[in-house]
């Protein structure tokens, strides 16, 4: 590749932009087909309950109402489907509840039954003529409440997933895991400076405005279409087959326009409550849910206890430090512990140990959330390594430097860094004048804080590129473009093929039509793919390339390609457009111009650092956002104004996180389920958030692209507590830290009464 | 979304007599932005909406010299905020019909709804106490008028009958050399509701710095939006000095009987009753100096 | 107790939506926004909370922005209407969707529709306001994926004269 690109570093604007911009776009809501019914779902009022007995008649005898489904309809488990369905960070058994009840409610909210009817306010009628009896059980509202010995198990068959041997007895634990290197303790011992703290960080959600949306139609002969709002159509493909029992090849997922997912739309339960429905009811089924069930039993992010102890020297250099993670994943054991086991991921010392549990609790299910686990705990670590620095004496961006790690260091995971940026990024932080400048006034503080994240592993994305007759080419690809990568690929192509970027088209298509992609999470989607696509152009070029020297008579491998024009040996006459190779393919040259390009890959490591300056009202305890600044390694930014967008709104969500958002129990009961007390940060409470695009390029990549979008969310909350410890002198270890903390954190001597602190 | 029927009538009469016939349920429907939330998750389950904003009184907004300010009932806070008088003359209240909701809520929500509602944290109500302004209500039986203050009882509920409707809000003209201002702790921004709200009328007078009429009114506090009068007393005819207004600020924190919810502590929005008090106190304190005696 | 299905009659109203007139038999308890999508297929206008939090439903009724979700369709009865669907002519962007797209202030495109509604009113009532202005503007349109930024700066282009 060479260094002069035209199309690659350039900010193009999405391709979708105008069809979004004009309403012309259409989501999983947006559908409507002839006779088509609507459902409407029967949902838990309890936490934790039994269900003894569950009564669809009343519903069915009303007019219009025309399916009625119950856990009691799901088929028997198969190993085919069990095969199918294990894959991925929740199992089948758990996914099977995300979509009903079985025996009994495991969260409020939790789908009991699901009606269909003719039209919204009849299935309204339907669902609340189902009978549903209850007995309530003791409920599970904490994860510390439910890892003692005597509490009540959620799941008598849960036995906690670890390394080592099975255990024997069931837990509320659905998994534990360490890692360690050195001897943690013999260091804490022997250490000049020794700190230990533990954080919490709450609940959040999603965010996404779309709630899940689908309409399904079943065919008699068995084939099943679904149109949907997911991030991964062959997932979602694969979790319905494994827990319907159907055939791969008999479903298709279409994607929609997705409004927002962030890792909350990776589960097809919606979907599968339509397809039941319509294979029921002979009719198309759609079934959008409201906003206050997708708050109360859709997906959440993950809320933790962190403990961190670390030690130094008192020059400053880390000897060892060790996190305890415990987090609330809710009722449906799945993975979040690999997010967190990266937390000590930016530091080098020869003692380090991470041990992360999974606990159960009667909530909904968190689901991954961008950078899963991450933030949480590098909220606990980067504010912890503020206070270090601090007790030391040492400027917090210096006590990074001498930590840091370089190429050649090794991960707790095992490892081995290859070229990475944090230096870089610490050079330039050290460098600009966010940082330099003084931050001048009363009640006023500037925060640093470091983030590192990996993407997912061993994921696969797969391109179809066809060239046309007239010269234009058309990239197929089965995957759901969140984060803009129909522009992106549109943007390779074009700079691969040298066509301009106008005859470039990218079509997301369905399960039937494109080839295999894992869903779009992880960070994982421009890097995967951009593989394949360089692997699918260097296939187009190499056939054309040989299509053009049968022509030309010459060998194929003297044929250059550049700026449209094949050419072998010197002078004009050894040329031939591409445009003439297209136009002769079908029928002169052997056929059509194809490939598929298709790639598996792991993620390299990402490094970021933010620098934040707040302000705060004393007497109220109100933070204001002065100013926000992020520094990244991109690998090499193929768009920037889409990396700046994704990192912009990353760090939103996680100025929410930091500062209001909070899913508030009672009980398993959530007190907010609007998005009027649920607080996501509006346009009036931010600033603009400013970029510094660092590239050191990845070197597994053709183009050194490295993952962009779930990082940026990862050091906000740490960055604003940093910023809010110099604004105020209170170290706040305990998110959101909302007006009321703030102000009597300031207050000392404050009432001990109850206040929620 | 639950069933229920609609009319929409073109006079008081026809209002009031629709009301009565549907004996309780029914309820008046004006900018909705409260009432339909309600009623779609069923904590209001009315027969029949009666949307009065196609009766001509309903939507007087006019400033009477000499007199007042007219409000229909169905008339936007976002009018209100605009209107120049309600700039000038009321401006506690622009501010406050100003921070309601969104815009897009601001041009359907109603003072008049606002006031019915009957929430503690309604943001209107605190400077329609400190203006004293009053009710005007029709019902089957002829018209009566009732001040504000005795107008809303307890949280969700005022003294208006099943058929009776509030059709306007007369406010007077503020006292002599006085301002106002309003003041509203939130969690956001924007789009959010009162952890507390404090209204401040001050009249001082010009040439001696001595206070001729003080009203505090406070939102969000107590079962219904206060005046505190104990702390209006200790300002009265007095040069208001830094432990005046301390003095003030306590009284007013004393006087309210806040809750602890989701949102905030009890113990917290007292402490934010004392420091929204001092601040519309010096707010209007200083915007008095700087006009040299603010309205005359 | 509201009433029972079936027992309440349709009520027709007369509306002008997007410079077309239509006579249509409304359900007293629907909502303008089901009724843009539902009765008349519009679906550019979104639905995201259903109770006046997220500004994803703005439509622009008789010249100021509503939000959909809190207005009935029955209310709007001789009114005029400009949902998203009405804002280009043949193909062509309004300038506000044009800024939106070329700062790239559009990433998952719910909340677009309503913020761009919001837009068209605001300046047609205060054609150059400032950053906190237009910040203030839109704090009822919630964006999850942008951080607002680039809509903001979209907007502020327009500002300028």
């Amino acid at each position: 590749m060479s260094n002069s690109t035209k199309y690659i570093g350039k900010s193009v604007p999405r391709v979708e932009a105008a069809d979004k911009a004009t309403g012309r776009a259409l989501y999983g809501a947006d559908i409507h087909l002839p006779g088509m019914l609507y459902a409407q779902v029967v949902r838990s009022p309890h936490p934790h309950a039994r269900i003894k007995s569950l009564d669809t008649g009343p519903a069915l005898a009303i007019e219009g109402v025309k399916a009625a489904v119950t856990a009691r309809d799901l088929p028997a488990l198969t190993d085919i489907g069990r095969a199918l369905g294990n894959e991925g960070a929740m199992g089948l058994e758990w996914f099977r509840r995300l979509v009903l009840a079985h025996d009994k409610v495991l969260f409020e909210g939790q789908a009991v039954a699901v009606v269909a009817a003719t039209t919204p306010e009849i299935a309204d009628a339907a669902a609340g003529a189902v009978a549903v009896e209850y007995e309530t059980l003791p409920v599970i509202g904490d994860v510390l409440e439910a890892m003692r010995d005597d509490a009540p198990l959620l799941h008598e068959d849960l036995y906690t997933a670890t390394l080592g041997e099975k255990p024997t007895r069931p837990s509320n634990i659905a998994a534990h895991q360490e890692v360690a290197r050195g001897d943690v303790e013999k260091a804490f011992a022997e250490a000049d400076f020794v700190l230990e703290t533990t954080y919490k960080i709450q609940r959040v959600s999603h965010g996404y405005l779309e709630t899940q949306a689908a309409v399904a139609r079943a065919e008699p002969d068995g084939r099943v279409t679904v149109w949907t709002s997911t991030q991964g159509i062959f997932n979602a493909q694969r979790q319905i087959c494994a827990a319907l029992s159907l055939t791969q090849s008999l479903l298709t997922v279409v994607p929609m326009e997705v409004g927002g997912g962030f890792g909350g739309k990776t589960y097809a339960a919606v979907e599968c409550l339509c397809i039941m429905l319509s294979r029921k009811a002979g009719r198309p089924v759609k079934l959008v849910v409201d906003k206050s069930d997708a708050l109360r039993a859709a997906g959440a992010g993950a809320g933790a206890y962190a403990t961190v102890k670390a030690s130094a020297t008192k020059e400053g250099r880390l000897t060892a430090c060790s996190l305890q993670l415990v987090y609330d994943i809710g009722a449906l054991p799945n993975s979040h512990a690999p997010g967190g086991m990266r937390s000590l991921g930016p530091y080098k010392a020869d003692n380090l140990k991470i041990e992360a549990r999974n606990v159960v609790t009667n909530k909904l299910a968190a689901l991954m959330y961008r950078a899963p686990g991450s933030t949480q705990g590098n909220f606990a670590v980067e504010s912890h390594m503020d206070a270090m620095a601090l007790g030391l004496g040492i400027d917090p961006l210096t006590f990074r430097m001498i930590n840091a790690v370089e190429e050649g260091d090794d991960d707790l995971l095992g490892t081995t860094f290859g070229p990475i940026g944090l230096k870089e990024v610490l050079n330039r932080v050290a460098r600009h004048p966010t940082w330099t400048k003084p931050l001048r006034g009363r009640n006023r503080g500037r925060g640093l804080a470091l983030g590192y994240y990996t993407g997912l592993v061993n994921t696969n994305s797969s391109v179809l590129l066809h060239v046309h007759r007239d010269g234009s080419v058309t990239v197929v690809t089965g995957h759901v473009d969140l984060t803009g990568t129909r522009t992106a690929l549109r943007q390779i192509v074009a700079e691969e093929l040298q066509v301009p970027l106008e005859n470039v088209t990218v079509q997301s298509k369905d399960t039937s039509s494109a080839p295999y992609s894992d869903h779009t999470v992880g960070s994982r989607t421009l890097y995967t793919f951009s593989l394949a696509v360089h692997s699918a152009c260097g296939e187009v070029l190499a056939q054309m390339k040989e299509r053009a020297a049968g022509r030309l008579g010459v060998d194929p491998g003297t044929v250059r390609y550049s700026e449209g024009m094949f050419r072998a040996g010197r002078g004009k006459s050894k040329s031939i457009s591409w445009q003439e190779i297209t136009r002769l393919s079908v029928r002169q040259l052997g056929g059509p111009i194809t490939a598929m390009g298709s790639a598996t890959s792991n993620h390299p490591p990402c490094f970021a650092a933010h620098i934040t300056d707040v302000e705060v009202d004393p007497e109220t305890g109100k933070t204001r956002i002065l100013r926000y600044t992020s520094f990244q390694d991109v690998g090499r930014a193929l768009n920037p104004g889409l990396i700046e967008g994704q990192v912009q709104g990353a760090v939103v969500q996680g100025m929410g996180w930091a500062l209001g958002e909070e899913l508030m129990y009672d009980q398993g009961h959530l007190q907010n389920p609007n998005l009027f007390d649920y607080r996501m940060r509006t346009a009036s409470d931010v600033p603009f958030i400013d970029n510094v695009l660092i590239e050191v390029p990845a070197p597994q990549n053709p183009y050194g692209f490295r993952s962009v979008a779930e990082l940026p969310i990862v050091p906000v909350p740490a960055a604003l507590a940093n910023a809010l410890f110099r604004a105020t002198g209170a170290r706040f270890n305990n998110l959101p830290m909302t007006p009321e903390k703030i102000f009597w954190a300031l207050r000392e001597g404050s009432p001990s009464s109850r206040r929620r602190l | 979304m639950p069933q229920f029927d609609y009319a929409a009538p073109q006079t008081l009469k026809e209002a009031v007599d629709l009301l009565e016939q549907a004996r309780g349920r029914a309820l008046p429907l004006a900018g909705g932005t409260d009432l339909i939330p309600q009623i779609r998750k069923a904590a209001k389950q009315p027969a029949l909406l009666v949307d009065i904003k196609r009766i001509p009184q309903m939507s007087r907004l006019e400033f009477v010299p000499g007199k007042g300010l007219h409000l229909g009932a169905a008339v936007t806070c976002g009018s209100i905020m605009r209107h120049p008088q309600v700039r000038d003359m009321y401006p506690a209240l622009g501010q406050a019909c100003s921070q309601i909701g969104s815009r897009q809520v601001r041009n359907r929500a109603s003072v008049g709804g606002n006031v019915c509602n009957g929430a503690p944290s309604g943001d209107s109500l605190p400077p329609l106490l400190v203006f004293e302004a009053t009710a005007g209500i029709t019902g089957v039986s002829g018209t009566r008028q009732t001040t504000l203050e005795e107008l809303v009882v307890g949280p969700g509920r005022t003294t208006l009958g099943p058929s009776e409707l509030l059709v306007e809000i007369v406010v007077p003209l503020p006292a002599a050399h006085s301002t106002s201002e309003y003041c509203r702790l939130s969690l956001r921004e924007e789009m959010d509701i009162a952890l507390v709200g404090v209204a401040v009328l001050l009249a001082v007078e010009p040439d001696t710095g001595r206070c001729l009429e003080a009203r505090i009114a406070l939102g969000a506090v107590a079962p219904t939006p206060i005046r505190v009068r104990d702390a209006e007393t200790v300002l009265q005819g007095r040069k208001i000095t830094e432990r005046l207004l301390d003095r003030a600020a306590d009284l007013a924190a004393g006087a309210a009987t806040p809750i602890t919810d989701i949102r905030a502590s009890a113990e917290y929005r007292r402490e934010m009753v004392k420091v929204l008090t001092r601040r519309g106190l010096k707010a209007c304190l200083s915007r008095l100096t700087r006009q040299g005696g603010g309205r005359r | 107790m509201g009433k029972t299905p079936g027992t309440i009659k349709k009520t027709s109203i007369a509306v002008t939506i997007n410079g077309e007139s239509h006579e249509l038999e409304v359900k007293p308890w629907q909502t303008l926004l089901d009724m843009l999508r539902e009765v008349l297929h519009l679906t550019g206008t979104k639905e995201g909370c259903g109770d006046g939090n997220c500004g994803a439903c703005t439509v622009i009724l008789d010249g100021r922005e509503v939000n959909s979700c809190l207005v009935l369709a029955p209310e709007v009865d001789g009114s005029e209407i400009l949902t998203i669907e009405g804002l280009s002519v043949q193909g062509v962007l309004d300038p506000i969707q044009r800024a939106f797209v070329d700062h790239g202030a559009i990433q998952c495109g719910f909340c677009s529709p309503g913020l761009i509604l919001t837009t068209r009113a605001f300046l047609a009532e205060n054609p150059h306001p400032t950053e906190p202005e237009i910040r203030v503007a839109i704090a009822g349109n919630l964006c999850r994926c942008t951080g607002y930024d680039k809509i903001v700066r979209a907007i502020m282009s327009l500002a300028r004269p």
